[in-house]
């Protein structure tokens, strides 16, 4: 037994005081959110402020054969409304978009989607706005649509996108038809196609990730504000990626960056939804550009889920080739990708499809090849990534279903088919056959631990009784056990394969010690409810020896904090945690000089302990970082310049990959369709743990977003294009009484090339949990003989599955 | 998000509103909880010009017992019927179906008269009216009456109401000792409106049904009293055939739309499920 | 129409303003009283981001008109804190238990439990669930939230919340 001694407890003490990382730190964010005292931008009120607002088109295709303003512009308290008239001198009436296309800012000649923006009113106030909005008379002449991507290349297809119809080329290569984007390919498709023609076993399907939305509870909105006298504008806004907007504002207005200062308060939500720039920031830039004014943007909930940036709408045809004992040997896919009318994807730049190579997922296959083909139709454009690095949802979707699939072609139990495939640990770091090196990892640990805990043999054993309790007409309940063994891409990126327009991914810190040992660090991430001001000061606590409650961290103005790439992708802990580690290590190299000279010995006669650099064999002879901040700036060694900061911008030479086992047990009622999530247990592993609590958080948070988009969140068009589901009324957003409780559980396995061997977690519940409720739902109606069981799964699909399979005679 | 202009009032009485609604017409709407009428106010699917305010107008939330009736006053709140001894204690059925009602915060402020009188065909309260052979007490122009729930609805947003009348009053007959009932709701999440609810209140007499009335909730333009569907169980032991009689029946008068809470066919087939279940449980809770 | 004054309490204060009929409460409390922690998160009254608690009810202040709380009695998320500025037990329950990520639900959530707990001191996991239904959460998942209810219930009670301790 380890008996403590006093140095023991008393150096425990001096780390608990520290509050650095490891710990359950409560956060700073809560003192002012719980007080209602955050800062969001609607919060924001600036004198002389006037309000945008849009008109929006009522048809998903048709030609805009006049405006008239007129009324609009005779109301009381309008200001101005702008068309696309008034943006095209100036180069503004399309912007650029993050995938390499073009996008309507106000529609010139026709409307794409229905409630696509078509004019923008600015009035004294918002209620004035809306009336104003009425006013706008504007004639259509309506086309024909397209809402079927599998539609969108046929030879008599409309077509959409007239202002690129002669572009033969797009971003991304070839256009095989006028509202084909791109084809994205990669593996070795020869190799592939060979295993596939000699293979025992081979299973294809068709999985749909269908389309949905990040609707964070804050929609998205800015305040643009121009100083005609001095030349700058100063931009608030919804943004998780502040630099970037900033470049991107600055490449469409002629404005420097340094006379552009963008800054994002407190933002109430993100999920991926508020990474790209959408028309009512540029208008609002150019209406505040045009009068000197400034001018406040707000959508409301129909606008955000109908025109800003959807999620998924992925159709992918799945294949493996296996052995007829389990070895799984190959993997061929093949997916459309429906953008909508304009492919605002956000993706790092050489990425069309996002990460979606990531999709032969935690298993050891030999040989791959992925296609993507990008299809224009009449719907709002994108797509985002979602609560999922970069299309990783649908890559893990793919992968998961189809082992399922796999396993009940071959009568197997999909764990133990999982656990044949699994990568081992002593192959990492592992190359994949479509490209990635995943970090490190070990599935085998992971996935025993998982099913020890939920107890999965008597699990199995439960569910064969109950089968045949279903059998024989005692009972009307089936029960389904959902796997999901993912492993997650994030942490975006090395230079070589990630930028965002051409400013590679890297990400920043920058650190400073005040003379009395307080600190002032800056990122370039921005929190949009993950806690930054709480988990980086722990990173620095942690390395620095100076408590968590002296640092404070501020994110998100881009004059003072360094350039970095945003949060979204999990991207925050694995770059911008390593830039905090790297630069504090700058820091703490300077101070072990300053120590030196302090203590009269040489660099390397000193240790550090916790907070304080001591003598080798001499511990009470220490200098504390406070002293030695002290010491930076009252007497520097000669030819050490004064003060205690440096900056980091870090560029990553991997993506990190955490990964996880989750299991879910679901009871449906087949005479409705109604699933009840009986448990959900997820084992996660993030690599280093900064703060257990709000991994915790993010754990819940990510898997009851899986839950709704598994089991019924989604935006339809009917043939008409008439968007539906674009409202809280519809669009499945569960209350504390849908969804389930998360049993939470975890393993370590550091990432190697991680300064803190941190990988990211934000997004792995997402990713990890849609497809393990899709499982749970098709494995419990797998022995009716069900095929493939498309979600969202919601009752009436269910429903009808059972009409299908004659369960209500 | 932003309603369009009106005019408010708020009348100090019965007499002033129903003037004031009279004179105004079509253009003026009653405003009672206003959680109905504020959110299609706010996408302007409604633009009244003028708003009456009724919550100025005291003695429309009394709940009394007047004979073997219970008579509600048509302001009281959902929360209120929630938790009021004299419903729970007499009509059971009824808080039951004002907790599947909406939320929490909703349930504070609408009203058991809004809830009944715009003719909205999600609302839950008008099936259970007419389940419960409910009278609804108007005011209007040309002075009071008395509408039975059954004869009240005509269509979607269309009843028997005449310009310038409000309802005040609802007027529930007692249910006899001992009867069993049951609102069973279908649902995709709390706050929605029904994929299919069924109200059934029944009395049994030595394991024989006695009485049965059922009531079905958004499977129609109006609310629907399944009379024929309720004969089936009466003289029956509530036993697995007439069950399914009483289901084909109701199943055979619903017409649901199509929506996102499903196509047609599984709404007029879930109005069954629910039905079923809901004698199920009535029939637990009957006694004799 | 010309506007209409109202006269109102709010967190303990008489306040007036002028209104048009049309105002909803949520932009006379945010634009006018300068109370910005109720917030809007949809259209449709489903988020109850904007729920304040008015005349002893938690009503959804986006779909009342401010004429409508003429003479009413209402408390904001500003004015839920200890008379000496520390944190209500809510409000300390919801940091403690890390109810809350991008705090936009957080002033409606809190306010919600309030009404909540004054009403059922002693609520089980099941009667919050079905309590705080009107109100979505989109970070949290909820599992926190329940968590934090329970935190401040027991501290009011003054019983004891073993989860508190980690």
């Amino acid at each position: 037994m380890n008996q403590q001694t006093p140095i023991d407890i008393e150096r425990s003490e001096r780390t608990d005081k520290l509050q650095g990382m490891g710990c359950k730190r409560k956060r700073v964010e809560d003192i002012r959110f719980t007080q209602g005292k955050g800062n969001y931008v609607d919060d924001i009120k600036l004198p002389g402020m006037l309000f945008g607002d849009f008109v929006r088109s009522p048809h998903a295709h048709a030609r805009i054969i006049s405006i008239d303003t007129t009324r609009a512009k005779a109301l009381p308290g309008v200001i101005a409304v702008l068309t696309a008239a008034d943006l095209k001198p100036l180069g503004l009436h399309y912007m650029p978009t993050l995938a390499g296309d073009v996008q309507a800012v106000l529609a010139e000649e026709k409307v794409l989607f229905q409630n696509q923006e078509v004019a923008f009113v600015i009035a004294e106030d918002r209620y004035i706005a809306a009336d104003a909005i009425e006013l706008v008379d504007v004639v259509y002449d309506a086309l024909p649509c397209i809402v079927d991507p599998y539609k969108s290349m046929s030879p008599d297809a409309p077509i959409l996108r007239e202002d690129i119809k002669d572009k033969m080329v797009g971003a991304h290569g070839p256009r095989k038809h006028p509202n084909h984007i791109f084809e994205w390919q990669i593996g070795d498709q020869k190799a592939t196609d060979e295993v596939f023609s000699k293979a025992d076993v081979t299973i294809k399907e068709m999985f749909v990730d269908h389309r949905t939305h990040p609707s964070p509870l804050e929609t998205c909105q800015c305040i643009a504000s121009m100083d005609k006298i001095k030349g700058e504008l100063t931009l608030w806004g919804t943004f998780q990626a502040p630099h970037v907007i900033r470049t991107v504002v600055s490449l469409i207005s002629g404005l420097p960056e340094h006379k552009i200062h963008v800054i994002a308060p407190d933002i109430g939500g993100g999920f991926g939804n508020k990474v790209g720039a959408y028309s009512g920031y540029v208008c609002s830039v150019v209406g505040s550009i045009v009068l000197g004014k400034p001018v406040k943007w707000v959508e409301d909930r129909m606008e955000n889920l109908s025109t800003t940036s959807f999620a998924r709408d992925y159709h992918m045809t799945t294949e493996l080739a296996a052995t007829n004992e389990g070895k799984i040997l190959a993997m061929r896919v093949h997916v459309l990708a429906d953008h909508g009318a304009f492919d605002a994807c956000a993706d790092p730049s050489k990425w069309p499809a996002g990460f979606m190579n990531i999709c032969t997922g935690s298993y050891d296959i030999p040989v791959a090849h992925l296609s993507v083909d990008g299809v224009y139709t009449n719907k709002a454009s994108g797509g985002v990534a979602y609560r999922c690095s970069f299309r990783v949802t649908e890559a893990v979707f793919a992968i998961e279903r189809a082992v399922e699939v796999l396993a009940h072609k071959l009568g197997m139990d999909s764990a133990e088919l999982r656990m044949k495939n699994f990568i081992k640990p002593e192959q990492f770091p592992y190359r994949a056959a479509l490209g990635w090196e995943y970090d490190s990892g070990d599935y085998p640990t992971a996935m025993k631990k998982a099913m020890e805990a939920i107890n999965y043999k008597q699990l199995r054993q439960e569910q064969a009784e109950k089968r045949e309790a279903f059998r024989r007409g005692e009972t009307r309940e089936i029960m389904g056990i959902g796997i999901s063994f993912f492993t997650e891409i994030v942490g975006a990126g090395p230079s070589k394969n990630c930028d965002i327009l051409g400013v590679a991914m890297f990400d920043s810190a920058e650190i400073r010690i005040h003379p009395t040992g307080s600190i002032i660090a800056r990122m370039g991430t921005k929190s949009q409810g993950q806690g930054h001001e709480t988990t980086y000061a722990q990173i620095i606590a942690t390395e620095l020896g100076i408590p968590a409650d002296d640092i404070m961290i501020e994110e998100g103005n881009t004059d003072t904090a360094p350039y970095g790439l945003g949060t979204y992708g999990s991207r925050s802990t694995p770059v911008a945690g390593a830039a905090i580690a790297v630069a504090a290590r700058k820091i703490k190299a300077k101070a072990q000089m300053i120590a030196a000279h302090m203590l009269e010995v040489h660099e390397d006669d000193l240790e550090w302990d916790v907070d304080r650099f001591r003598v080798k064999g001499l511990p009470e002879k220490f200098k504390t970082m406070k002293e030695i901040a002290w010491s930076a700036y009252n007497s520097p060694p000669p030819n050490l310049e004064a003060g205690l900061e440096a900056v980091n911008y870090y560029e990553p030479p991997n993506m990190t990959y955490p990964f996880g086992a989750y299991f879910c047990v679901m009871d449906i009622d087949v005479d409705t369709g109604v699933a009840k999530t009986r448990r959900f247990y997820a084992l996660d592993d993030c690599g280093t743990r900064i703060n257990p609590m709000i991994i915790e958080g993010q754990v819940h948070g990510g898997l009851t977003e899986a839950f709704a988009c598994a089991m019924g969140q989604e935006i339809r068009y009917d043939e008409m294009g008439n968007v539906m589901g674009a409202s809280f009324m519809d669009f499945f957003l569960p209350t504390a009484v849908e969804t389930p409780k998360w049993e939470t559980d975890y393993t370590v396995t550091p990432s190697p090339h991680h300064p803190i061997g941190a990988k990211g977690v934000g997004e792995s519940p997402h990713v990890g949990g849609v497809p393990c409720f899709s499982n749970a739902v098709n494995d419990a109606y797998a022995f009716l003989g069900a095929g493939n069981v498309q979600m969202p799964h919601h009752p009436w699909r269910l429903w009808e599955l059972g009409e299908s399979l004659g369960l209500y005679k | 998000m932003i309603p369009g202009k009106f005019e408010y009032y708020r009348p100090g009485s019965l007499n002033e509103a129903v003037a004031l609604l009279s004179k105004l017409g079509e253009d003026a709407r009653p405003l009672a909880g206003g959680h109905s009428l504020i959110p299609l106010m706010k996408t302007r699917l409604a633009t009244p010009e003028h708003l009456i305010d009724l919550s100025g107008i005291a003695g429309l939330k009394a709940i009394e017992h007047e004979g073997n009736a219970l008579k509600i006053g048509a302001m009281a709140s959902q929360f209120e019927l929630i938790h009021s001894d004299l419903i729970a204690r007499h009509i059971p059925i009824i808080p039951e179906t004002s907790l599947l009602i909406a939320d929490p915060q909703i349930r504070y402020k609408g009203t058991i008269g809004g809830n009944v009188a715009n003719g909205d065909p999600g609302n839950d309260m008008p099936a259970l009216m007419q389940c419960l052979d409910a009278t609804y007490d108007v005011i209007g122009p040309g002075g009071a009456r008395s509408i039975s729930a059954r004869s009240f609805y005509n269509g979607a947003y269309d009843t028997a109401l005449k310009s310038g009348e409000i309802v005040t009053s609802i007027r529930i007959p007692i249910p006899p000792n001992g009867h069993g009932y049951a609102y069973e709701k279908l649902k995709r999440k709390i706050g929605d409106y029904a994929t299919a609810a069924a109200a059934v209140v029944i009395t049994m007499s030595n394991g024989y049904c006695q009485t049965a009335s059922i009531g079905l909730t958004n499977l129609s333009e109006t609310p629907l009293w399944a009379e024929e569907a309720g004969k089936h169980l009466v003289g029956s032991t509530l036993d697995s055939a007439s069950v399914s009689l009483a289901v084909a029946a109701a199943e055979s008068i619903v017409d649901p739309a199509s929506d996102m809470r499903g196509p047609a066919e599984y709404r007029r087939k879930m109005a069954g499920v629910m039905l079923r279940r809901a004698i199920e449980r009535a029939k637990s809770r009957a006694k004799a | 129409m010309p506007k209409k004054q109202i006269s109102l309490t709010v967190n303990g204060r008489l306040v007036e303003g002028l209104v048009e009929p049309r105002t909803l409460l949520i932009h006379f409390i945010r634009e006018q009283l300068n109370l910005t922690g109720a917030h809007i998160g949809c259209d449709t009254g489903h988020c109850g981001a904007c729920t304040v608690e008015m005349d002893n009810m938690s009503v959804k202040s986006c779909m009342t008109f401010a004429l409508q709380a003429d003479g009413s009695n209402i408390t904001t998320i500003e004015g839920v804190a200890n008379p000496d500025g520390t944190l209500s037990a809510l409000q300390e329950g919801f940091r403690m238990m890390h109810g809350l990520q991008c705090g936009y639900c957080t002033p409606g959530m809190i306010m919600r439990a309030h009404r909540l707990l004054q009403e059922n001191p002693n609520p089980t996991e099941t009667e919050i669930r079905y309590g705080i239904a009107g109100n979505l959460c989109r970070c949290t998942g909820y599992v926190n939230i329940v968590k934090a209810i329970q935190y401040a219930a027991a501290k009011i009670n003054g019983t004891a919340f073993p989860e508190a301790a980690e």
